[in-house]
């Protein structure tokens, strides 16, 4: 079994797919010949032909749109949008149409659509590329949010979203698409949706969190390991719909709660995780629910990211707070 | 300095106002079935129509946004597409429709408040009314994008109003369809006015078909209260897209007779002899003109034809009335095909209040 990146577990599980199921169709822009400009498509064209691997004309909101039409005539559209800055214009295709169409059809017709677009900062891009704003997208009926953070997930979480007879927003980690190698078996085994995935087990606090700061977040925890804190830490993995479940059963074992995100604070994920713990599971609360996230700004440009983004520092006094008296 | 390119626009009538032929009429003119066909379906478009205001100003229907005038242009496009072919409406479109075999309860269902009128008895591969201005024109591009794929000779037919084509996805819709060649039409759907906005404020194009020109494809305009020449033009457009060879623009200039919905009120924005001049013209007193000089259509003919239409309507609206309405789990049953745990809990919720509130 090889050893690979986030980015090839993905182009594994797209090249799996499209293998077994002819009705898996990608979309985007420079996905093509080019292979996506983070390479997530790289071979696919020439493997899989122009049809099935299409290089589109540069509008996002098209993009979204041709996926609702082309879903609803039986197809299984995968598209990447090149940046989450940029998936603005297909929200209304997203909102009004592929996440309801169900819905509005009373089931006659559905958008078993993927979206996949890259996710985060920390990676020195331009401006409007840094975005993580999943909290928009976790506010709207009838579409999936999904964010992996090894390479593994990706995989087996990529499949699950693709057979998913509903639309799923896949966002993508830039920061971690390269970072560690794992093994991952290219057996076409899907992950399930809806559920966490548990990091690192824990007694004394539970830390949710998703995406690239899975790794900051793990190495918190082996920082406060060394001073006697015992830290679960939960991969929320779907962000939407939130599997309360796992996370209220971690926080009635441990009996504090940490919230770690990169996105701005104010309505974000968090703040739902939070109300969910404070209505159902208040009283297994030793201390009140922290979080750590990024600040209420504008994503700045590159010199100041590591400023914005929280840090292993930031989620270790986060949980030091949950044990003042 | 030279011309590096160069483009006209065609106008395409058959009938004028009053029913003389002004062209060469296609085989389908000359056969009675046909005409009647398609005559019977105009006037029991129109009949429904004026029901359906009726219904909403009883209280029996909510906003209701009205056809009138728009029938042959509805009709037109239903009798030039096939079974297999797909449309992606914007809202007023039962002309079309009831062509291929949507049921007038299931209008009467959706203006009424309730999904179930999308999920209905025409083609299942047709969409459902799409609210979002324009917004459709991708998806008809998107079906045509899979026919293509599956090469299957079927086309998609988008409509789009006048104001319609001011939006973003009109141009993505029309620029990806010529970029690919896709099977798919676009009938803009020119009744002048954008609710309250005439199209002199909506465009400074001479024609509305002239915007496919920048997406590098045909674009005609053609009278659309003349049955004759929609249809015709229509089915060499669709024609055109299902052999392969691309999309199409069609402008069809008709006249919004009535109120943008039954909560506009358009004296407040709309001369009175501009909608008198429109009546003139309307599209089913030269259809009924031309079937009387071409094929003994009779008085005794046209009141027989209301009177079914009329009756087929009332049995509509009775079992329109008779529905019981949709639980209140039919709100969480169709967010997801796998429904997560927090929609159940809700769902128990909802129906724990259901019919306590208002």
């Amino acid at each position: 079994m090889a050893q690979i990146t986030m980015i090839e577990a993905i182009t594994m599980a797209h090249a799996w797919e499209m293998e077994h199921d002819p009705s898996v169709v990608l979309l985007g822009e420079d996905i093509g010949i080019n292979g996506g400009v983070f390479r997530a498509t790289v071979g696919l064209q020439q493997r899989f032909g122009s049809d099935r691997v299409q290089d589109t004309p540069l509008a996002e909101g098209m993009i979204a749109g041709m996926c609702v039409g082309m879903a609803a005539q039986g197809l299984k559209p995968v598209a990447e949008i090149q940046f989450m800055g940029f998936i603005y214009p297909a929200i209304d295709q997203i909102v009004n149409h592929m996440s309801r169409m169900r819905n509005r059809t009373r089931g006659r017709m559905s958008c078993p659509v993927v979206i996949r677009t890259p996710h985060g900062g920390g990676i020195r891009s331009p401006e409007h590329h840094s975005e993580s704003v999943e909290a928009l997208f976790a506010h709207i009926p009838g579409i999936r949010v999904v964010c992996p953070s090894t390479p593994a997930r990706a995989y087996g979480l990529l499949l699950a979203a693709i057979r998913d007879p509903d639309p799923v927003l896949f966002l993508e980690p830039v920061r971690i698409y390269r970072y560690a190698k794992q093994e991952v078996a290219n057996d076409g085994k899907a992950l399930p949706l809806d559920v966490c995935f548990l990091l690192r087990e824990g007694t004394d606090v539970t830390i949710v969190t998703w995406g690239a700061m899975t790794v900051d977040t793990l190495k918190a925890a082996t920082q406060l390991a060394a001073e006697g804190i015992s830290a679960e830490v939960i991969d929320l993995a779907t962000i939407s719909p939130i599997d309360s479940e796992a996370i209220l059963d971690s926080v009635a074992r441990t009996g504090r709660l940490v919230i770690v995100h990169e996105a701005a604070r104010n309505c974000g994920v968090g703040a739902e995780i939070a109300a969910i713990v404070a209505e159902q599971g208040l009283y297994d609360l030793q201390a009140p629910i922290q979080r750590v996230t990024g600040y209420d700004t504008v994503m700045p440009y590159f010199k100041l990211e590591h400023d914005y983004l929280p840090s292993v520092a930031r989620i270790v006094d986060a949980v030091h707070a949950t044990f003042v008296d | 300095m030279k011309a590096v390119a160069e483009f006209k626009i065609h106008y395409v009538q058959m009938l004028d106002p009053s029913g003389q032929p002004v062209a060469d009429l296609p085989a389908f003119a000359h056969s009675r079935d046909e005409l009647v066909r398609m005559y019977r379906m105009m006037v029991l478009a129109r009949t429904f129509d004026t029901k359906a205001v009726n219904l909403q100003r009883t209280g029996k229907l909510g906003t209701y946004p009205s056809c009138l005038g728009h029938e042959a242009t509805h009709v037109g496009a239903g009798a030039a597409l096939r079974p297999e072919d797909s449309i992606a409406p914007v809202y007023r479109e039962i002309g079309t429709q009831y062509w291929r075999g949507v049921r007038m309860v299931e209008t009467l269902t959706y203006w009424g408040g309730d999904e179930r009128g999308n999920d209905f008895s025409g083609p299942r591969h047709d969409f459902p009314w799409s609210v979002p201005i324009a917004s459709q024109t991708l998806h008809a591009a998107g079906a045509a994008m899979a026919y293509k794929i599956r090469r299957e000779p079927r086309c998609a037919l988008a409509y789009v109003g006048d104001g319609g084509t001011s939006e973003g996805a009109f141009y993505e819709a029309i620029n990806l369809a010529g970029a690919r060649k896709l099977p798919v039409v676009f009938l803009v759907v020119n009744n002048r006015w954008a609710i309250s906005v005439p199209i002199e404020q909506q465009t400074a194009c001479t024609t509305l078909a002239q915007k496919a020109i920048a997406a590098g494809i045909p674009g005609v305009q053609v009278d659309g209260n003349d049955i004759i020449a929609v249809r015709d033009t229509l089915e060499q457009a669709l024609a055109r897209g299902r052999r392969g060879d691309g999309p199409t623009v069609v402008e069809a200039l008709t006249y919004r007779l009535s109120d943008h919905t039954t909560a506009d009120d358009a004296t407040r924005y709309r001369p009175e002899a501009e909608v008198k001049a429109a009546w003139q013209i309307e599209p089913l007193i030269r259809t009924r003109a031309f079937m009387a000089a071409t094929c003994g259509w009779t008085d005794a003919d046209e009141l027989a034809l209301k009177a079914e239409c009329a009756q087929q309507v009332e049995a509509a609206v009775q079992e329109f009335l008779a529905m019981p309405k949709q639980t209140s789990d039919s709100m969480f049953d169709y967010v997801f095909a796998n429904q997560p745990v927090r929609l159940t809990v809700q769902k128990a919720l909802a129906r724990r209040y259901s019919g306590q509130g208002h």
